[in-house]
This record gives structure tokens, C-alpha cells and sequence, in this order.
């Protein structure tokens, strides 16, 4: 059966229609883009927060879209067990919710970065990286200027322990440099996950790297993942 | 300025750059004296930048009409067929004057500008590309201007979530003190999508739609028609602040309010805000409007009719609705959290009647102050092109020279600019910044667009007429190199006081060269922008035509990407280097002399280049293609090892010029291609069908870049010493805190 995607629209959403196309091409889903002010998730099984600047970022990155009526419901739908993708701004917004442990701050470089990052999985706790063996590395596009992901140590150990990070930033050859980590994240985070392993957030885009033409199909390997995960 | 009925004073005439005899005719367009509302008025659609009157004579030789131009010049942009039912719609702006007194909000503000002209078009923005001109880095203030626009560019496209594909930077001390900020947007519509901007319906409602309006930008538009001086520094309140948060709900508000078929017309107020838009709307249509300025949303208290018609507050348009209509309009905007407000009707009488807390506070007529707008043709005296051959004793090795050029701020790596950019939102990017132009597919397809923008200020100024035709020539080879075929052009026409006869003999003279080549490559000019009064202190800029192409490949699988793909492929160059080291990089950067004559332009052989290119491309013969531009071949070699696969090329030329001559010279024309040594037959083949010459010199090897002219080694050089070099120098450069 087709999964079923619902991609949140958020106002200042700008990765929406980038997801959705992803998920169809990757998945064969059905997808639907949902107004945040609607409460009705339907019965997905998915949901993605989409990268963007929901509110334009102002105040702080994803703390005016975590008060928007949808999150209760996705709140809800993630603690049921549901699957939920927050993806740039949409793993802002997870943090923001207390979805996922740990705040986005501005990159360390205190300027917008747009290129190629390579990431090590890290974790196959979670159902999107549940088909990629432990250390594989994926090539796949980052564009943020609030990246730079932070928790206090005691956290940070916790999600270590439990195996909650997921992607960390590597050098091509699959090492962990200064220079290879594009923000100044914590210990070279990229993604984390819940403690339950069905909420996944990342800062890179892996509904950019789907198709050759576009450079990589590497982000394709995590939907590919969720997908099999289901069956 | 809160009175409407004040004495015209021949200050207050001044303040508005309206002159004595501009004064007279409005005196007798109305039979009477103006009050300060209508006088404001006739001041911004009389500007320069408005009225075009100083260039509007020459601008009607383009050629505007082909067979795949949907809509030329005249509206918010132009319209290309591409096929299948799909319109390219594209358009170049210039955010000059605001950027060069607060960088940041100016170079933001210009990406919303030309971002709005492409969605009220029915289109949505997929791309855009920033040709960017600033002084000599070590200039006053020149860094914190260079690092303002490049996050203005960034901090508005990014957040609005268009792709920032291409562009062009360039450092002159002529832009010292006016620097360029050029942005470019392309969109996509359905043919039987395309919105226009011509009212019509009397009685149909006047919608204002987007921001709330304020007092911020009042005169920009008369602004952008002045000179710079100390003095008139105190125009600074008039830069506008842009919000791409407000702009991303507008731009989602429109397209979902345009899939409908309630509007009958929509425009952005762009320049002179709602005093333009609403007058342009009407003269399309041959319509007037009788509008309420009490209605139109407010962001401060107290604000006066003369405000609220000249404010240039950000991310408004005013929409024609078909009368019983507006609600369901209203509903979209209201669902997106943008304002809006029914602000008047259209009336048949052409003319705009202004009312304000029950007081009619303008009454003027359309026509006068739109399209009868006063046309100047001024004095003109064109410049003797500089056609003197440069005898040059090289005082440098090849080596140390291409080292120079590889570090000099106009040739090295832009990385550190374009990494800011978010340029592959939107999942189309096929090639991003960096090649010779950027190739976007079309979801639902098998198309791509191909997208660049260029000019080299040094060549016009050399020769305005050659120099703006190399402009055009060189972007429909950009455009080629990706197997792209050259569609139609947008241009922003950037100069010095037309009030100089020698400036408006550059313009004159660069107009008919575009036009010139746009008819040799079937480029019709479909929108454009004009910025004159790029002068300082008594100093004007270099002459600076920017050219904007878009290209169309019809598969979009088959694009050429600019740098060395596979070790072992040959390489060969296609046309012929002449000694042409007249106002080349070369000769500005290692010798230190802007003089001689730009290079000789033959478009007929531009044309064939073009022709091969998309036919080799077509057949997937090629591995990668680049032309040499800038800093001639040398340059365009190193660049095509700066790929992923960081190759070198060991190569043997037959030429007789001297190694410099040879590996910097400009000539127009040449491309640098390889591919799989088993496709040269055709390669061959195909370039002596189109009569272009080729000569095969080498292949490509890891490592080392390796040139030979008969037998003797001119130039070796690491491949990642030499990327090194170019990637590290513009960082350094604005690393350097003043």
C-alpha cells in the first residue's frame, strides 16, 4: 500500500512542495500538503515538517510555529507512535515543541550556509535509517543560517547512550573533522531522534539528494528506509 | 507636508526635480496650478526612473517580437514559450542607489522588487541570479557594502525559498562610490496563465493587497533620477525596508488568488508605489480610477494623501476584481494573514480622482502623466572608441601571471558569496553557481532553462556599441556551453548622467549594439530596466549593460557542465585566438593599464559556436564545456579543472602569438570542450559543418595543468595548488576587518 505522507504547511514553509515531490518519487505516496491551522491530521503514516522560515524565522527559528494549532495534533499523532520527519526549520520546530531535546542556534560561522555536506549514520534506531547500516555516509545539500545544534552534556550523553543521534557530519572519506562540520553543532550533530525513535529530526535536506539529475540519491536511502521499515 | 493646498515655490519645484519648463507643462495640462498631492505625482511618474525620458527614444530599437515572445516590454516582465503549454517569464532590475546608502535593506529590497514582477505575471519564481559591482575592495566602506548585499541577497531569496542560481561580481574603482546591485528572477506560468496589469471594467473594485503602507521610501523613485552628493545624504529615510516573510505569504496569496478567474489585472507597486501602479493600471486599459485613501491600510497614524500615494513601503499590489468577486479574493488574502482592503473603483473617464476623508484631493488625467510623459533627446556626442592596438612588453612569467589573476578579486573563487545563497531549494538545480550558466529543470518535463547574466563594464567602455554586442554574445555562449539554445534576453542598463552628452552617447551607442546582436542570435529583448545618474562627485560608473538570457534545453538530462569530467578525455578549443589584449584582465591586473581596444566581435561565428554547441550537446558527444572570457584561456583552463574531479590537462598549441598573447588574450568566441577521445571524429565533423574552427590539444590528466606552444612548456601548474589559491582569496579578502 501507498504510504500516506501529510507535509505541514507552516506560513514561511518553503520546503513543502520539495518534500512532497521527494516522497511521491521516492515512495510512490500519496501526499498531502496541510494548512497548519487545520487540526485534522487524517491517518497519516507520515508526517513531515518541512525546512523554510516558518513566521520568517523572526523572534526565533520555529518558536512561533510550534504554537500553531496543527502541532497539537502532530504532538498527539507523535506519541501515539507516528512517524514524524522534521527536516531544517522542521527539526527547528521539533526542538522548539519539546518533541526533541536540544535548540538550534546560529551557525558558529554567524552566516547562512548553502552547499554539500556528507553525514555518517550514526544510529539505526529510528525507522528512517532502520535499512542503512550503522556508518554508511550519505552526500546530501545543507542551507541554514541556524544549524548549530546545542544540549547540555548530560543530554548529550543520554542521546549517545540510547543512540538517539543519528547523522553526524563527516569529511568525505567518512571522518569527523572541524571542518567538515558546517555550523559548530555539538560533538558534529546533524540529526537526532526521540527517545522512541519514530520522531527524526536533521538539519540537511534529504528531499534534495533523490534524483541523480540533481547531484545525489542519497537522501532517497532514508525515505527508501522508512518505507521498507513499514512493510 | 501634511497641507494639500501649499504655494508651489520654486523650492518646493526643485524638491521635486520638476523643472521650470516641466512646470509649465503641467500648468497647461491642467489648466491650472497643481496642489502638492498632484505635484508629488507628476514628480514620480515624470522621474527618470519612471518615465524613462531620457531613454525611452533609443530604447524602441530593440527587438522586442519573435516567434516564441508571448509578452514583450511593457509590462511587469516579459514571456517566452517553452513548450508544452509552459511560459519562461524573466526580468532584471537595479537596486543601485538604496543599496549603495544601506546595503543590506537595498540589495533585499531589489530581490523582493523583481521577485513581485515575476508573480504578478501569474508566475512562480524559480530562480534568480545577482550581477553585483562594487569599487576596489580596499575602498572606503566597500567591505561592509560588499557583505550588506550579499546578505540582504541571501537573507530575502533565501527566506522566500527562490534559488539564487547564478550571477556575476565585479570590482572596479569606478563603482567606488555606486555600486551595482542587479538581480534577476525567473518564473514559470501556463500560457493560459499569464496575468496582465490592464484595468478595465467600470465599476469593478480596486483591491490593495500585501503590506500596510508607511512612510518609509517616500521619493525613492526621484532619488533614483539624482546624482549622489554629500549633500544629499539626508535622503537617507528614503531606502525602504523589506520583510520576505510578508513577501512569501503576498507571493502564495496572489498565485492562489491568479488560479482562479476573479482578477481582471494585477501589479506590484514598485517605484512611486501606489501613484504608479494605479496610473500604469489605467493607461494599459484606457480606464480611469476613483480611489479613497482613507481605505488604504496604515502602518503609522496621521499619514497624508501626498504620503500614502508616494510611499514605497514593500510587498503591496493593487489588484482590478471582477465586481461581486471581491470576496472570494479577500478570503485568500485573509487566509494567508495579508491585508487587504477594497480601495476604490475603476471609472470609465480616464483619469484618477483621489479622495481623502470626503475631499477630492487629486483630479489629474492619465495620459500626461504616463504614456504623453515628457521624452527628452538630449544632447548626444559619441565617444571615440579606443581602437589603438596595446604594445605590451610582458614583465612577468606566464606562471606568476595566471597567479595573479587566479588571486585578483575579479577571477578568484566566489564561493564565499554563493554559499550563502540557499540555491537548490525547490529541487530543480541541474548546475548552481559556477558554471557558465546555471540549468534548472521543469518539473512534469524533460525541459531545462539555462540562465546567466553578464557584461564586461571595461570592454564597453572601450567600445559602447562592440562592447554591449560582446556582452550579448558572451552570455548566448554562457547559455550554449550547457547545450542550452539561446531563448531572449533581459537587460539592466546601468550608466553614468544623462544630462552628459558623452554618457547618452554610451547609451545610444551600447543600445544599438544589443540590438545588433540580439537580431544576429535571435535574442529578442523581452523586459529591462534602466538605471541612469550612477555618478558620483562628478565621476560616473563604467558603462555597465547587464544582460540577463535565459536558454532552453529540450533535455534537460543532457546538460554540459562546465569543468573537466573524466581523466583521459581529449580537450580541444574551439575558434581562433588573436593577439587581443586591449582592456583585458591581463592587461589591468598584471600590467596595471586599462587602455586599447576590446576584441573583435564576429556574430555570424558566435552564432555558429552557439549552433555546435547545442547540436554536440543534443548528441551527447561532450564531457564539458567552458568558454574563455576573462582572463582568456589560461583562466578558462585552470577553472575546468576546478571540478569535483580537480583535473589538470596536458596540452600542445600550434599558434604563433607570443604564450602571453596566446593564454590571455580575450577574443570572443572561444570555448574550451572535452570528451571521450572516440567521439573527436564527430566533434570534427560537426564544427567544419557549422564552419567553426577546432584544434585538438590534449587530454585530460590528474593533477597538473600543462600547456606547450611547438614543442616548448609556456605555463605548468598544480591543479590544487591552483584551486587553493582561487578558492582562499576572497574569504582573505573579507576577512580583513577596517
Amino acid at each position: 500500500m501507498k504510504p500516506r505522507v501529510v507535509v505541514v504547511v507552516f506560513p514561511g514553509s518553503n520546503c513543502d512542495r520539495d518534500a512532497a515531490h521527494a516522497a511521491e518519487l521516492v515512495m510512490g505516496a500519496e501526499t498531502r500538503l496541510l494548512w497548519h491551522g487545520e487540526t485534522s491530521l487524517g491517518d497519516p503514516d507520515l508526517v513531515v515538517l518541512p525546512g523554510g522560515f516558518s513566521y520568517g524565522d523572526y523572534l526565533r527559528c520555529g518558536a512561533m510555529a510550534r504554537f500553531s494549532p496543527v502541532m497539537q495534533s502532530v504532538r498527539a499523532f507523535a506519541e501515539r507512535g507516528g512517524a514524524v520527519l522534521g527536516i531544517c526549520n522542521g527539526f527547528q520546530v521539533l526542538c522548539e515543541a519539546g518533541l526533541l531535546p536540544g535548540a538550534l542556534v546560529q551557525n558558529g560561522g554567524l552566516r547562512f550556509v548553502c552547499g554539500d555536506v556528507h553525514l555518517r549514520v550514526e544510529s539505526e534506531r529510528t525507522p528512517f535509517t532502520r535499512r542503512i547500516p550503522a556508518g554508511t555516509r550519505l552526500r546530501m545539500p545543507i542551507a541554514h543560517g541556524d544549524g548549530n545544534w546545542v544540549a547540555d552534556p548530560e543530554t548529550l550523553a543520554r542521546l549517545e547512550a540510547s543512540g538517539q543521534i543519528v547523522f553526524r557530519y563527516v569529511d568525505e572519506s567518512g571522518s569527523r573533522t572541524p571542518e567538515a562540520n558546517p555550523n559548530g553543532s555539538l560533538d558534529d550533530v546533524a540529526g537526532i531522534c526521540n527517545e522512541a525513535g519514530n520522531v527524526l529530526g536533521l538539519m540537511p535536506h534529504p528531499e534534495r539528494a533523490v534524483e541523480a539529475l540533481l547531484g545525489s540519491e542519497d537522501g532517497a536511502e532514508v525515505f527508501r528506509s522508512f518505507a521498507a521499515s513499514r512493510a | 507636508m501634511t497641507k494639500v493646498d501649499v504655494p508651489i515655490t520654486p523650492a518646493l519645484l526643485r524638491e521635486h526635480k520638476i523643472t521650470p519648463e516641466e512646470f509649465e507643462r503641467i500648468k497647461s495640462v491642467l489648466g491650472r496650478e497643481p496642489n502638492l498631492v498632484e505635484l508629488g505625482i507628476f514628480s514620480a511618474l515624470w522621474s527618470e526612473h519612471c518615465s524613462y525620458k531620457s531613454s525611452r527614444v533609443y530604447l524602441k530599437e530593440f527587438p522586442t517580437k519573435g516567434p516564441r515572445v508571448l509578452q514583450g516590454p511593457g509590462e511587469n516582465a516579459g514571456a517566452v514559450d517553452i513548450g508544452d503549454g509552459w511560459a519562461v517569464v524573466f526580468k532584471m532590475e537595479s537596486h543601485n542607489h538604496p543599496s549603495f546608502i544601506e546595503p543590506y535593506q537595498g540589495a533585499a529590497t531589489g530581490v523582493g522588487g523583481i521577485l513581485r514582477d515575476v508573480f504578478t505575471m501569474g508566475a512562480r519564481p524559480v530562480a534568480l541570479l545577482d550581477p553585483l559591482f562594487f569599487g576596489d575592495p580596499d575602498a572606503p566602506r566597500m567591505h561592509s557594502l560588499i557583505d550588506g548585499v550579499v546578505r540582504g541577497v541571501g537573507g530575502y531569496g533565501n527566506c522566500v525559498g527562490i534559488p539564487t542560481v547564478g550571477g556575476m561580481t565585479l570590482f572596479h574603482p569606478a563603482y567606488n562610490k555606486n555600486i551595482l546591485v542587479n538581480v534577476m528572477a525567473v518564473g514559470l506560468v501556463r500560457h493560459d496563465r499569464i496575468f496582465r496589469a490592464k484595468a478595465s471594467g467600470v465599476g469593478n473594485p480596486v483591491l490593495y493587497a500585501g503590506s500596510k503602507t508607511g512612510r518609509d521610501g517616500i521619493h525613492g523613485a526621484s532619488m533614483a533620477s539624482d546624482v549622489f552628493d554629500d549633500e544629499k545624504s539626508k535622503r537617507r529615510p528614503t531606502v525602504q525596508v523589506g520583510d520576505p516573510f510578508a513577501e512569501k505569504l503576498l507571493l502564495e496569496a496572489v498565485l492562489e488568488v491568479l488560479e482562479g478567474d476573479a482578477v481582471v489585472a494585477i501589479q506590484d507597486m514598485g517605484a512611486a508605489g501606489l501613484t504608479s501602479s494605479t496610473f500604469e493600471m489605467c493607461s494599459r486599459g484606457g480606464v480611469g480610477m476613483k480611489l479613497d485613501l482613507t481605505k488604504v491600510p496604515a502602518r503609522e497614524e496621521g499619514m497624508t494623501p501626498y504620503e500614502f500615494m508616494l510611499s514605497e513601503s514593500q510587498e503591496r499590489m493593487v489588484l482590478v476584481v471582477h465586481k461581486g468577486r471581491e470576496a472570494e479574493v479577500i478570503a485568500v488574502f485573509e487566509k494567508w494573514g495579508v491585508d487587504v482592503a477594497t480601495i476604490g473603483e475603476v471609472i470609465g473617464e480616464p483619469r484618477m480622482e483621489l479622495h481623502f476623508h470626503g475631499e477630492t484631493v487629486a483630479n489629474l488625467p492619465i495620459a500626461p502623466l504616463v504614456e504623453d510623459a515628457p521624452v527628452y533627446r538630449r544632447p548626444v556626442v559619441f565617444p571615440e572608441p579606443q581602437e589603438t592596438p596595446v604594445v605590451l612588453v610582458p614583465s612577468v612569467s606566464v606562471d606568476e601571471a595566471l597567479r595573479t589573476l587566479l588571486q585578483s578579486p575579479n577571477l578568484c573563487g566566489k564561493r564565499w558569496i554563493f554559499r550563502q545563497y540557499d540555491w537548490s531549494v525547490q529541487t530543480n538545480t541541474v548546475l548552481g553557481p559556477g558554471h557558465d550558466a546555471a540549468v534548472i529543470r521543469v518539473k512534469g518535463t524533460n525541459r531545462g532553462l539555462a540562465m546567466t547574466a553578464d557584461v564586461n563594464p571595461r570592454f564597453v567602455a572601450a567600445h559602447p556599441e562592440r562592447g554591449a554586442a560582446l556582452a550579448v554574445a558572451e552570455a548566448a555562449l554562457n547559455i550554449a556551453c550547457t547545450g542550452a539554445r539561446p531563448l531572449a534576453i533581459t537587460d539592466c542598463l546601468n550608466f553614468g548622467n544623462p544630462e552628459r552628452p558623452e554618457i547618452m552617447g554610451q547609451f545610444a551607442a551600447a543600445i544599438a549594439g544589443i540590438s545588433r546582436a540580439c537580431r544576429a542570435l535571435e535574442t529578442p529583448v523581452i523586459s529591462g530596466n534602466v538605471s541612469l545618474y550612477n555618478e558620483t562627485d562628478g565621476r560616473s560608473i563604467l558603462p555597465t549593460p547587464t544582460i540577463g538570457m535565459v536558454g532552453l534545453l529540450e533535455d534537460v538530462t543532457k546538460a554540459v557542465p562546465s569543468a573537466f569530467q573524466h581523466a583521459g578525455d581529449e580537450i580541444a578549443v574551439l575558434g581562433e585566438t588573436a593577439d587581443e589584449l586591449g582592456a583585458s584582465e591581463y592587461l589591468a591586473t598584471v600590467a596595471g593599464v586599462e587602455a586599447g581596444p576590446c576584441p573583435r566581435l564576429d556574430l555570424e561565428r558566435i552564432r555558429n559556436v552557439v549552433d555546435l554547441l547545442v547540436e554536440l550537446a543534443d548528441k551527447s558527444l561532450l564531457s564539458s564545456a567552458h568558454d574563455a572570457a576573462e582572463g582568456g584561456l589560461a583562466i578558462a583552463l585552470s577553472e575546468c579543472g576546478f571540478g569535483p574531479a580537480r583535473l589538470g590537462a596536458d596540452l600542445e598549441f600550434l599558434t604563433a602569438l607570443s604564450p602571453t598573447s596566446f593564454l590571455f588574450s580575450e577574443s570572443s568566441g572561444r570555448v574550451v570542450i572535452s570528451y571521450p577521445g572516440s567521439n573527436r571524429d564527430a566533434i570534427q565533423a560537426a564544427a567544419s559543418r557549422h564552419a567553426v574552427p577546432l584544434e585538438v590539444a590534449g587530454k585530460t590528466v590528474p593533477g597538473r595543468l600543462r600547456v606547450a606552444i611547438r614543442g616548448a612548456v609556456v605555463l605548468e601548474m598544480d591543479v590544487k595548488e591552483a584551486y587553493g589559491m582561487e578558492e582562499a582569496r576572497f574569504p582573505r579578502l573579507m576577512e580583513v576587518t577596517r
